[in-house]
């Protein structure tokens, strides 16, 4: 067992969707939370297998997309300053700032680095000890404890040159938040699995009961998310609304017991603004006090930050699955991964950047596409 | 960066008193933190996650799901109606074909 090309079989993906195809028998709106599935069934042309009733609308789910502004400005006045060794996940380097991106700050001489783990920022951190190195902590659930890791870490180890530079931000509030707003057309969720790894499934059985949605625990895999939206869609048409586990080979109902003492030790819950949607509460992360010290945002002030966002942009729209990527005029145009107006175009887990790669020439190549059915 | 991906572990050691792995990724080998899955074995998968195992991957479940995938429909081949079946295969509703 790989755990990989099991889950991509293109015969029982066949018999996944033959049984949607059997038991949709009205219009469903089903809503993938996390950039990496958007970005498996874009690859894969699942939404177009799919039954026509069955529509995905994609989710905010993009940790990269929803950074707000203001902390990629403060991220690139940091990483400006001398002294500094800025370090970060590889895909915020051509995420757009007000007027530049932390791309640009290394080219005008800001000691930017990109690092594979967070662990490698804290090695920098030790190996430079007459510079401060700062992290930049971005992510949802999955990421936050190996961020949360490096700060506990860095006080164990006496590491005062480091520090973090955080924006956690959490799924179960902006599902909650998705739901109340009143242009809401989303009838049930594939709720991200690799969060769920980690924190489990106990916050969802509340958001289920209390709008009346079925959330289905999804993996990544194309079989995966085919999966996540037969279940879903099971429970649609039998007027059902449970959480349902449909990643259980990674997923258990407690989750990662380990990493959440972590992340209850090193974080606490604040309200956090997302990019294009804005504020949420109780949706993010922030250091807790006995960290303080750690929080870059703290031992850096940082002021005079007027943000600016392109007028043209409407990744806020794309975010909220109220626009298709295609449907923005400046998709593929103007705004190109070479030239990104917002982050969706950015990251592979962005919708406009999934869109661009696989759906500009109007097909795809990937092997599920092979062999159409339905 | 959210994405994680499987991983097979190969060696295990302590470094600094963190307890790290060295892991396969299908031929790309990496270092990994197992702080979070302190008890994962040798030859055991688990989900990675920027250098971080966060959750052991379980064989058996993960077949049980296959095998699930590979029984769906055939109930419903065996004592299921034809109609219905051309009709799905055709791509449309069994209503509008007969
Ligand atoms: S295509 Fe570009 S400009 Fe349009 S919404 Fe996406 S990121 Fe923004």
């Amino acid at each position: 067992m790989k755990y990989i090309d099991e889950f991509q079989d293109p015969e029982l993906a066949r018999r996944l969707l033959d049984d949607i195809h059997a038991t949709v028998t009205r219009p469903w709106a089903l809503m993938e939370v996390c950039g990496g599935q958007t970005h498996t069934i874009i690859r894969h042309g699942i939404d177009q297998l799919l039954p026509k009733e069955v529509e995905l609308i994609h989710g905010p789910g993009c940790p990269v997309c929803v950074t707000p502004l203001e902390v990629i400005d403060k991220a690139l006045e940091i990483a400006s300053r001398p002294g500094v060794i800025f370090c970060s996940f590889g895909d915020m380097l051509r995420v757009p700032g007000t007027g530049r991106d932390l791309f640009g700050v290394r080219g005008e001489g800001g000691d930017v680095r990109v690092v594979y783990s967070p662990l490698d920022a804290l090695r920098i951190a030790r190996e430079n000890p007459d510079r401060e190195v700062v992290f930049f902590g971005i992510g949802f659930e999955t990421t936050a404890p190996p961020n949360a890791m490096t700060v506990y870490q860095a006080r164990k180890l006496g590491i005062a040159n480091f520090s973090l530079l955080v924006s956690h931000v959490r799924v179960p509030p902006a599902i909650e938040a998705i739901m109340r707003s009143s242009d809401c057309r989303v009838q049930g969720f594939l709720a991200a699995g690799h969060v769920c790894s980690v924190m489990g499934t106990e916050e969802y059985p509340e958001l289920a009961d209390g709008f009346g949605v079925p959330i289905v625990v999804t993996g990544f895999e194309p079989l995966d998310i085919l999966e996540g939206v037969r279940r879903a869609v099971r429970q649609l048409e039998h007027g059902e609304y449970r959480v349902e586990n449909a990643y259980p080979r990674a997923v258990r109902p407690e989750g990662n017991p380990a990493a959440k003492a972590m992340l209850a030790d090193v974080f606490e819950v604040t309200d956090r603004a997302w990019r294009g949607i804005g504020v949420i509460p109780d949706s993010g992360w922030r250091l807790a006090e006995r960290y303080r010290e750690y929080d870059a945002e703290h031992r850096f002030s940082v002021t005079g930050i007027t943000t600016r966002e392109p007028a043209e942009c409407r990744s806020g729209e794309v975010l909220q699955g109220l626009i298709k990527p295609h449907e923005c005029e400046a998709f593929g145009g103007v705004c190109t991964p070479r030239t990104p107006l917002g982050a969706t175009m950015v990251s592979s887990e962005g919708a406009c950047a999934a869109y661009y790669l696989y759906r500009r020439l109007g097909g795809t190549s990937a092997p599920l596409e092979a062999s159409p059915v339905g | 960066m959210c994405l994680a991906v499987p991983g097979k572990v190969l060696e295990i050691e302590e470094r600094d008193g963190t307890k790290m792995a060295v892991v396969d990724f299908g031929g790309v080998v990496k270092d990994v933190c197992l702080e979070y899955l302190p008890d994962l074995q040798v030859g055991e998968y688990a989900i990675v996650h920027v250098g971080f195992a966060l959750q052991r991957l379980d064989e058996e479940s993960a077949r049980q799901t296959l095998a699930l995938f590979g029984n769906l429909g055939l109930l419903e081949e065996e004592f299921g109606d034809p109609w219905q079946q051309a009709a799905a295969e055709a791509g449309t509703t069994a209503e509008a074909e007969r």
